[in-house]
């Protein structure tokens, strides 16, 4: 049954068209239960790990600080603020290294040992009672940003904007991005509170439906959470065919309600509102309590770790220790934040889980690239890319003129701006042209032009 | 902060092709082709093959030499280039004028270009059109297929002394008793005696012809190989014979007694060969999805147009060449919808 359900939405457009189909390499992680961790002796927290305006700190060095107590408050709307994470005490406020090279203000949290850690801050609300907007105020409060990895802050979203109004709130179940499965473990174990998020979602946008969409290689996190709808019920889950990118919200919108989001626009302008899994889960979590993010899963995977696993941290874990718990010895070159297609290399191994990082993974020799495949040639024509980009970009062209350093044709004519950096095109080159990392940099120059000029 | 850190931008994986695997594939397909030539024709496709093959090869590495940089004969287009221009070749064909078709090939057809990646037209049938211009002569005198003596002795013209004629060939036909054999390929009987030759022969290949085209049936094999590889873009090799097998339908239709089947359109001559591995030529075709059929349909609708009006019997290297010359402007032209596109001039207007 379903396989045949597979099929038809692959031939009735369940999907959206190109896009890559990567070795999954799920296998390490997605059978392993979510297992909570003991808490490491110290917490490294960045005031900026969400897009926005960074914290303003509550609290000075030396002050003692409770498990679930707001630490740091937000800066304006687009903020938001942050939670301490575990009991113990403030021991600096200082610049420390963020896994993408700058150094950033941080809060140092040594962690009481032997404490039970429970968490004591909250109070029940009655969600109901509220009006959209007082949610949207609980929302910011609770520190909620995007965890699929952009850690864009969650209210901002649920504020649309004039003139537009939502139909449909989609969850992002898919994690298409090889090596992870935290949403797939979330789906499977805490379905409960992820419906129960994606209601409140509704409620807020004032959606009448909402689908929860996953691929077809995690069915048991579809029958999970088919088990806890009710009959007739307006949120529905739908698994799409599994492809890379299918996770990016332009292509889940397209795969299942069909919706195309115009270029430059957001999902609101087609009544959509996308959120991730994680994200929805947590705010089913912690929005009856009026509790603030202080942990996450993350997958800590590959073929460099000896104890793969989904593992639940407090926000602020130093990446060293997280690894050494799973049995990490080898060179820190091999290490990515996130998923190998789109996830960054981490400038230092000190540098903390933040609240956009739901993976680790570390890559062997043999995983990454070998020497003679990244063997470069000049570009064939042969049109692998642009039957890879799911955005039906013209990576070929793009790349020509980008190797000649004609950044603002590439914008103009050939719509660098709708590239959402995904990979695909990079993926695929069998001349080893690194097309996305061409896309960054031109990107970049173009807005460095556009600010001189302005 | 002093763990050795080794930054890097996403994407960290790569697909399983690259340039060299794929045409390293390419060669390998090409090589029932050539065996069966060799079966067809004996040893003068042999040794006609291994000489394009060895000079498009050298004038490669000896031309990368010669500009102080490193040799690019590892990548294996320069072999394909060989093995193609080869099979497109006569089997009498004197061995000194296929070293010069092979160095025009890929000395003009491609270094001149900038090298692989670089060039407008298909190396091997710059070489070819070379050839045609150059040595009208050999390049149309053809051999019988299956001659019974071909594995004991070369065809008399394939060791021509260079820039020297080659040899009238009738006396080693007559030698041989091979009777019935008037020179002409099925497509030459087509146009000019209004001769059929039975699709199945044509489709198996045991006629006269080029060294590797004949069997359409092989080359489509061995295309179809590679399509599922995913390193030939098989939408070019449908465009190329259905817009061929259309428009020769419509000729046809109108009169059966002057103008060829379309079964016979696609299975004569170099279309089979020149539809699969060279229209697909992955540097001079088009990228876009609409591009390639566009492509296609070109060298389909050309190659038909020169067969039954031209001066030539065969119009398939032409249609091709013509083709790549225009794939940069079909480029152009076709660039894809992109997702979520919103219309830019509207806006303007407005």
């Amino acid at each position: 049954m379903h396989l045949s359900a597979f099929n038809l939405s692959q031939f009735f457009g369940g999907t959206f068209s190109h896009g890559i189909h990567p070795a999954e390499n799920k296998h390490f992680t997605e059978a392993k239960p979510i297992e909570r961790l003991p808490f490491p002796a110290q917490l490294v927290l960045p005031l900026s790990m969400h897009a926005g305006k960074p914290s303003v700190p509550l609290v000075r060095k030396g002050q003692e600080v409770v498990r679930g107590e707001p630490i740091a408050r937000a800066d304006g709307f687009v903020s938001v603020p942050l939670h301490a994470p575990a009991t113990g005490v403030i021991s600096d406020i200082r610049l420390m290294p963020s896994a993408r090279g700058p150094r950033v203000m941080s809060l140092i949290l040594d962690v009481y040992p032997g404490d039970p850690q429970e968490v004591l801050y909250g109070a029940p609300v009655e969600l109901d009672a509220l009006s959209p907007k007082e949610i949207v105020q609980a929302v910011q409060d609770t520190g909620l940003v995007g965890l699929g990895g952009a850690a864009f802050p969650t209210h901002v979203k649920l504020t649309v904007p004039e003139g537009c109004s939502i139909d449909t709130v989609l969850i992002n179940g898919c994690e298409c991005e090889p090596f992870l499965t935290t949403d797939h473990r979330l789906m499977v174990e805490q379905a409960a509170d992820l419906v129960k998020g994606t209601r409140i979602l509704m409620r807020v946008l004032g959606a009448k439906r909402a689908v929860i969409g996953t691929e077809t290689n995690k069915m048991d996190a579809v029958a999970a959470i088919q088990n806890v709808l009710l009959p007739n019920d307006t949120v529905s889950v739908k698994a799409v065919p599994t492809k890379y990118p299918q996770g990016a919200e332009k292509m889940l919108a397209k795969a299942l309600v069909g919706r195309e989001i115009p270029s430059g626009t957001f999902p609101s302008a087609v009544g959509l509102g996308v959120f991730n899994v994680a994200t929805t889960t947590q705010m089913g979590q912690l929005m009856p309590m009026q509790r603030g993010v202080i942990e996450r899963v993350v997958t800590v995977t590959g073929p460099g770790v000896k104890r793969p696993g989904n593992y639940i941290v407090p926000i602020g874990t130093p990446i060293r220790w997280l690894l050494n718990r799973c049995g990490f010895d080898g060179p820190a070159g091999h290490l990515i934040m996130g998923g190998p297609m789109m996830g960054g290399t981490v400038s230092s191994l000190d540098t903390p889980i933040t609240k956009g990082c739901g993976g680790l993974l570390v890559l062997t020799e043999h995983q990454l690239t070998s020497e003679e495949q990244m063997k470069r040639y000049p570009c064939i024509s042969c049109g692998a890319c642009v039957d890879a980009c799911p955005m039906h970009l013209n990576p070929c062209e793009l790349g020509r003129l980008a190797y000649k350093g004609q950044y603002e044709p590439m914008a103009e004519r050939y719509h660098l701006n709708d590239c959402f950096e995904c990979g695909s095109c990079s993926y695929v080159c069998p001349a080893a042209i690194p097309l996305v990392q061409y896309f960054r940099i031109a990107k970049s120059s173009n807005r460095e032009k556009v600010a001189k000029a302005s | 902060m002093s763990d050795p850190v080794h930054l890097k931008t996403s994407p960290h994986l790569r697909g399983a092709h690259s340039v060299d695997k794929i045409m390293r594939h390419v060669v390998y397909a090409l090589m029932p082709i050539c065996l069966f030539s060799i079966v067809q024709f004996g040893l003068s496709a042999l040794v006609l093959i291994l000489t394009c093959t060895a000079v498009c090869v050298g004038t490669e590495h000896f031309a990368c030499r010669l500009n102080g940089r490193p040799t690019t004969v590892g990548d294996w287009s320069a072999a394909i280039t060989g093995v193609l221009l080869g099979l497109i070749l006569p089997p009498s064909f004197p061995l000194w004028m296929a070293a010069v078709a092979s160095v025009v090939s890929i000395g003009i057809g491609k270094l001149f270009f900038g090298g692989l990646g670089f060039n407008v037209f298909n190396p091997a049938l710059v070489g070819r059109a070379f050839a045609q211009a150059a040595f009208t002569v050999p390049i149309t005198t053809w051999t019988p297929a299956m001659a019974h003596a071909r594995f004991k002795e070369f065809i008399p013209s394939t060791f021509t002394f260079p820039f020297a004629a080659p040899p009238d060939l009738r006396p080693w036909m007559e030698r041989l008793q091979i009777d019935g054999f008037t020179g002409a390929t099925p497509l030459a009987l087509m146009k000019f005696d209004y001769v059929d030759t039975e699709s199945a022969k044509l489709f198996v290949g045991t006629v006269a012809g080029s060294a590797g085209e004949t069997s359409s049936m092989l080359i489509l094999l061995c295309g179809l190989y590679l399509a599922y590889r995913k390193m030939l873009n098989w939408k070019i090799v449908a465009s190329v014979l259905a817009s061929a097998a259309v428009f020769s339908w419509i000729f046809w239709v109108k009169d059966p007694s002057v103008y060829p089947t379309p079964l016979f359109t696609l299975t004569s001559g170099g279309l089979m060969i020149g539809a699969v591995f060279m229209a697909t030529d992955m540097v001079s075709s088009p990228v876009t999805p609409l591009g390639v059929v566009i492509y296609g349909s070109i060298i389909g609708v050309v190659t038909v147009m020169i067969r039954l009006f031209g001066g030539l019997n065969e119009g398939v290297m032409y249609a091709i060449l013509l083709a790549n010359a225009a794939t940069p402007l079909i480029n152009n032209l076709t660039q894809p919808r992109i997702y979520g596109a919103v219309r830019r001039k509207k806006e303007v207007k407005a």
